[in-house]
């Protein structure tokens, strides 16, 4: 085993702790951005105006009728950005655009002393424009061939050639919606000028460095004179991955342009309009199965609904390129990807990163198409896992292979699938009005960002005197637990009680050039930093030890809060004594750790490569019961078996992957973006823009009966502590949920028919599918193109 | 010392100068009170509920969990608040803190101070069945047949009704833990301040006359100065729950010249049993209304739990509901079905109308300029069957986008007496004539329900909307009564269901 992965005796890591700041959330003691509006004297509120078009040029701008309101005491406008007016990377946003590409579109932004003044002298801003045409979904996009960004393809082998030997061949489309991200506290940003003269921003944000480049780039400023700091978040979801720049730098502006705090915080409201959302997925495609119902070739194009800009919509759509094929050995494959470009928001990260669409249609394919193949839709999933050895269609080795089966198999039992498939059969012989189902789906998930060079991360640990130990790393919490993963880590590594530790919010000028807290990797990459920072420590005092002890360094032990030599027969010290000494002995007591994944790389132009350092196995066994008078459906058990290597933090895992499972269970059956998309004057508006309108799961989606277990065995050589990534990939077993719903909705009619269900599963698409089997139609919306005669 | 305040968390927190426009939760985050979060600004996510002692039957008070979000902070002048940081500190929490912090009952932690005051109202609630309480529940231990449960009977082994937080959403937890921390309350202890607190009478609010920077808000003593202050100024908004208002106020930037408190007025919060009637005062909030009804109006029983949240329940009146008159408000239909009929009151004196006469058109109603509604009543006498369907897409906490209330009685085999109400389907809520004529007399028979489900189906004139199609809303019409004799079958057997 690597060392990075060994754990020593007794460690923090693998006990189940609270979250760091439970007590600080029960009591309402912690705190968010905007709790600290109060603290500052002299605030400004910043409010913006924002387009009633979904795609017009702004001819004329007029911000006098602003100033006269009481209490507002500027308009920013693109003539108030010193540097650069984009708020983004790809230079396609402008941060005070002359054409607003979507309905929301901040024109200019209100400043004044109170958010009511800024309210109403945005309301006194007056903005003429010239309405342009606006596309408003994928499919209007992509017939006016409106695309942005790359055009990746990735192909393994000759899919038309074997698509020609194939038994079956099968067409068909699929289409899902996108889903907000909902974190309970919206987007903040709170900036001033502090006493140097340097920038200061306060924001929820998941990516504090790039918050910082953008912040400086619009300020024409360097990076070491800007600041950002993110106490923590009230939930984040990837929605605050790249949306908090541009908000952010506002509030940089305004504080550098009036000397005074600016806090700009959106309300719902303005967070639902204005903030990027995960995307909306289109994909046709053309699949080719053996008469046993193994995959023999895939051709397919996603398209992306992209929105008004680019944002992360290109490392999404590689994500998603790379899950197409989930758990299953697809021998010859061609997948064409490209992102729409639309007049909406700007689709952005969203817990899964594309992972999600790219497995909604391999699994939307297997769904639609296994009742045609006249074989049992687990069994075609089960018949096409990756066998130990084999590549996924980017050229990466199934690391672990055997996993995905081991998890199935644990979860066929635990779960007992097939009693109670067949209880299920019997129910529903006796039910007109009500039927129920049992869906089971794999998650084959891949951890490590696409892009290389973000897998690294930084760590400054610092040992006070006193021997307490402040542990600052690159990574951010949103409630995730990271912290707390943070402190077991350190207090693993140092031999320390988990008390003796605390993490220090996250700040650029503490933990340099950092990398998103994303793509589930949070705790795998800045725990391999903090765990190299608190080595240095432990290897300096061990030595110093060692001198007092008078044994050699590698018989130093570092425990419990403990310092002994191995055979010595000198008393132990406490941490803490130890410390001290070391300290009047002049030994350094801080250290940067610094980590980076080993052995990745990645080609985004050819999509091959080795972008992940492992895969995530997991497998969700869901039953539900849909009501044929009206579509809806319950949730009634679910069972998870799931692959987090050795957990570094039981609860925390345990947390993690309930959570993500109802998230995603909110996207597959209820939760639903409706755009108006007529033209006309309401055109672009977001009709599901407040909590009242777009749902999301509440305590009575709970799945009734909920049994997750781990994976035992499941050390991962080469991660800190052999641990494995966790946030993001259980959202995916929701799938299993919306391929129950489907086969219910198939025990409405006779046996054998194909369901083409909608995404989301609401009780109306739901119901709408039990019509159709009810209606007499069989083929789930999929063509058959060939079959055995 | 202010002229008027609020205690919070036993100290005083001073409303001079407040706008009438100012929340309760802005206001207590202006003071430093920043536990206590805004969510989305209309009462649906719960993250800003506190707690207020308010009057309980034995001449006590009780804990309510309110949305503080919605209504103006010059409405609880004179109450008694508590928020998460009254409850308990870090050093010392409340067993309500406790056990959601050890449980993981928190992730990101933004939704938690809100969880912690709903569940602790639930905590103190003095009915509920405890572990060694007497009264056992109905429902056991077994977790899976408890929420399999189709009425959703919802109370956990300790009697925590899981209703009690129907009105709060959490985005990172998928709540398991959340209701693992509720089951594992036990009762408070004997030394609990805020179990002893409930001794006590809770204060009144305040009567006030305030006006800020031209905006006035009053709270009048009695009705008849209320019906003066209304007549003398037409444009002055009559306010109880603030739990409409507030998401205009909070959303659309609706500042009304003048708001008038009603919801203390004593004439208007009355709770009467007659020989014929059941009188509900229009001021009386929901939740009061379905404590003190207490199963004597079925169909409100069978409305109540689908009624909006607890957290929305506690404030929201059904004044207030047939006051706004949404064609989606959840309690017209029901009503309807139940023949109600309404008090308004003017200082032209009062007047009884039907309230399948009230609604004339899209929020327009008889009610004129001036007038209240005072009282909602129901006969007393129950018919035989009831039943409230409603279509959402979310089961706690949704707005409806077709809504069915049943009232229908049945002798020998056949429907004798039928009224429908119907929401969402029109610009107003709205009795099913033609259905309820095609059903009496009818045999309740498979047969003859398929034939008037088709009647019901043409209903209403149903529009899409970004809740549900047209074409949805026109099926959820004609399946709904053959749902309710699934549900209602002579004789019911599986094969039914």
């Amino acid at each position: 085993m690597t060392a990075l992965a060994q754990r020593p005796a007794n460690p923090v890591v693998g006990e189940s702790v609270v979250h760091e700041s439970a007590d600080l959330h029960v009591t309402g003691a912690a705190l968010y951005t905007d709790d600290l509006t109060g603290r500052l004297t002299g605030l400004l509120h910043a409010w913006p105006v924002g387009s009633p078009h979904a795609h017009a040029r702004v001819t004329s701008l007029r911000t006098e009728p602003a100033l006269a309101v009481p209490g507002v005491v500027r308009v920013l406008t693109g003539a108030d950005v010193p540097g650069v007016n984009d708020a983004g990377v790809k230079h396609d946003e402008p941060l005070f655009p002359t054409e607003v590409m979507f309905r929301g579109h901040a024109v200019c932004w209100v400043l004044a002393d109170s958010l009511e003044a800024a309210r109403l002298g945005a309301a006194a801003v007056e903005v003429d424009y010239e309405m342009l045409p606006a596309l408003m979904t994928v499919e209007e996009a992509i017939a006016a061939e409106r695309f942005q960004g790359a055009r990746p393809v990735m192909t393994r082998g000759d899919a038309a050639a074997a698509m020609a030997g194939a038994a079956y061949v099968f067409s068909g489309e699929t289409t899902m919606k996108g889903q907000e991200h909902f974190y309970l506290e919206t987007h903040c940003s709170i900036a001033l000028v502090d006493e140097s003269g340097q920038v200061f921003v306060h924001a929820s944000t998941q990516h504090p460095t790039e918050t910082q480049d953008i912040v400086a780039h619009v300020l024409g400023r360097p990076a070491h004179e800007v600041t950002v700091q993110c106490l923590r978040m009230g939930g984040g979801f990837g929605g605050k991955e790249m949306q908090p720049h541009g908000f952010a730098a506002i509030a940089a502006i305004g504080a550098t342009v009036t000397g005074r705090p600016v806090r700009l915080r959106l309300n719902r409201a303005l967070d639902m309009t204005m903030s990027g959302k995960r995307h909306g997925y289109h994909a046709s495609w053309q699949v080719g199965f053996a008469a046993d119902g193994r995959f023999v070739a895939l051709d397919a194009t996603l398209t992306a609904d992209g929105g008004w800009s680019l944002d992360l919509s290109e490392p999404v759509l590689a994500r998603a390129l790379c899950h197409i094929d989930n758990a299953y050995w697809i021998p010859d494959i061609v997948v064409h990807g490209r992102i729409a470009q639309t007049n909406k928001t700007s689709q952005t990260a969203f817990r899964g990163f594309g992972g999600p669409q790219g497995m909604i249609v391999i699994e939307d394919i297997i769904g639609r198409c296994a009742p045609l193949l006249g074989i049992d839709a687990a069994q075609v999933r089960e018949r096409n896992f990756y066998s130990p050895g084999q590549q996924t269609p980017y050229g990466q080795e199934v690391r672990h292979a055997d996993r995905m089966p081991r998890v199935w198999d644990q979860l066929m039992t635990s779960a007992t699938v097939d009693r109670r498939t067949a209880e299920i059969a019997e129910f529903n012989a006796s039910h007109r009005h009500t039927k129920k189902a049992l869906a089971v789906t794999p998650v084959k998930f891949g951890i490590s960002f696409n892009f290389t060079s973000y897998n690294q991360a930084g760590a400054l640990v610092l040992v006070y005197k006193d021997g307490s130990v402040l542990i600052n790393h690159g990574g951010t919490e949103m409630g995730q637990g990271l912290h707390t993963k943070m402190a077991q880590v350190a207090a693993t590594a140092l031999g320390v009680p988990l008390d003796v530790v605390r993490v220090a919010p996250t700040r650029t000028d503490k933990v340099p050039n950092t990398s998103a807290t994303a793509a589930s990797s949070g705790a795998d990459l800045n725990g391999g930093a903090v765990k190299a920072a608190c080595e240095q420590i432990r290897e300096r005092l061990a030595e110093f030890a060692a001198k007092r002890f008078g044994e050699p360094v590698d018989a130093v032990r570092f425990e419990g809060g403990t310092v002994r030599a191995e055979g010595s027969a000198a008393p132990p010290m406490t941490w803490a004594e130890l410390v001290d000494a070391a300290y009047y002995s002049r030994v350094q007591l801080s250290a940067m750790g610094f980590y980076r994944t080993e052995g990745l790389h990645w080609d985004p132009v050819t999509v091959h490569g080795v972008p992940f350092k492992y895969f995530v196995y997991a497998a969700a066994a869901a039953e539900v019961e849909v009501d044929g008078f009206t579509g809806a459906s319950v949730t009634r058990r679910v069972d998870i078996v799931f692959d987090v290597g050795d957990s570094l933090s039981p609860m925390i895992d345990l947390g993690q992957i309930e959570g993500a499972f109802v998230q995603g269970a909110g996207w597959m059956t209820m939760e639903e973006l409706v755009w108006d998309e007529r033209p006309g004057q309401g055109q672009g508006r977001l009709l599901t823009s407040a909590a009242s309108t777009y749902k999301l799961p509440s305590l009575s989606e709970m799945p009734a009966v909920l049994n997750v277990s781990l994976l035992e065995a499941a050390t991962e050589d080469g991660v800190v502590y052999g641990s494995k990534a966790v946030g993001e990939p259980p959202l995916m077993l929701a799938i299993a949920v919306r391929e129950a719903i489907r086969d219910a909705a198939a025990a409405f009619g006779e046996s054998g028919a194909s369901v083409d269900l909608g995404l989301p599963a609401t009780p109306e698409a739901t119901y709408w599918a039990i019509e159709a089997v009810r209606g007499g139609v069989r083929d789930g919306g999929v063509t058959t193109l060939r079959r055995p005669t | 010392m202010a002229e008027l305040s609020v205690t919070v968390n036993g100290m005083p927190l001073p409303l001079d100068g407040v706008a009438p426009s100012v929340s309760l939760l802005d206001a207590l985050r202006a003071q430093g009170l920043t536990g206590a979060k805004e969510g989305c600004a209309e009462g649906e996510c719960g993250a800003c509920s506190v707690l207020v002692a308010r009057p309980a039957a034995d001449g006590g008070s009780q804990w309510v969990a309110v949305n503080a979000c919605l209504p103006p902070a010059l409405s609880y002048a004179g109450q008694e608040i508590v928020t998460a940081e009254g409850l308990g500190s870090p050093g010392d929490l409340h067993p309500v803190q406790a056990e959601l912090a050890h449980r993981g009952g928190s992730q990101c932690g933004y939704c938690t101070p809100g969880f912690v005051c709903s569940m602790a109202a639930e905590y103190y609630r003095p009915d509920r069945a405890g572990l060694e309480g007497t009264e056992a529940s109905g429902v056991g231990n077994d977790h899976q047949d408890h929420h399999n449960h189709h009425d959703r009977h919802d109370d956990g082994p300790n009697g925590f009704d899981e209703h009690a937080l129907s009105g709060n959403l959490c985005r990172c937890t998928g709540y398991r833990p959340i209701m693992d921390a509720a089951h594992a309350l036990g009762r408070p202890a004997a030394d609990d301040p805020f179990a002893a607190r409930r001794a006590q009478a809770a204060p009144e609010p305040v009567p006030a006359h305030v006006s800020v920077a031209g905006y006035e808000y009053v709270r009048p003593e009695t009705l008849a100065e209320a019906l003066d202050l209304l007549a003398a100024h037409p444009d002055a908004v009559p306010v109880a729950g603030s739990t409409d208002l507030g998401v205009v106020t909070n959303l659309a930037m609706y500042r009304p010249q003048m708001l008038v408190a009603i919801d203390r007025l004593p004439e208007l919060r009355t709770l009467r049993a007659t020989d014929e009637r059941i009188e509900i005062g229009a001021a009386v909030t929901l939740s009061e209304a379905e404590s003190w009804l207490a199963g004597r109006v079925p169909l409100l029983d069978a409305l109540f739990p689908q009624f909006a949240s607890r957290l929305i329940r506690n404030a929201a009146t059904f004044g207030g509901n047939l006051g706004t008159a949404s064609p989606i408000g959840d309690g017209a239909p029901a009503l309807l079905a139940l023949d109600a009929t309404l008090t308004l009151a003017s200082t032209e004196g009062t007047r009884e109308v039907a309230l399948s006469d009230y609604f004339t058109g899209y929020r327009q109603t008889v009610r004129r300029p001036g007038e209240l509604i005072a009282t909602i009543s129901v006969p007393v006498a129950q018919p035989g069957m009831v039943a409230f369907h409603k279509i959402a897409k979310r089961r706690y906490d949704d707005i409806s986008s077709v809504a069915v209330a049943y009232a229908i009685d049945i002798e020998g085999g056949v429907v004798t007496r039928a009224r429908i109400g119907l929401g969402g389907v029109a610009a107003t809520p709205l009795r099913a004539l033609a259905t309820e004529a095609a059903l009496t007399g009818s045999a309740w028979t498979e047969a003859e329900v398929d034939r008037v489900a088709e009647v019901l189906a043409g209903e209403g004139t149903p529009l899409g909307d970004h809740r549900a199609s047209e074409a949805y809303r026109r099926a959820m019409l004609g399946t709904s009564l053959r749902k309710l004799y699934a549900e209602h079958a002579p004789a019911t057997t599986g094969a039914a269901r």
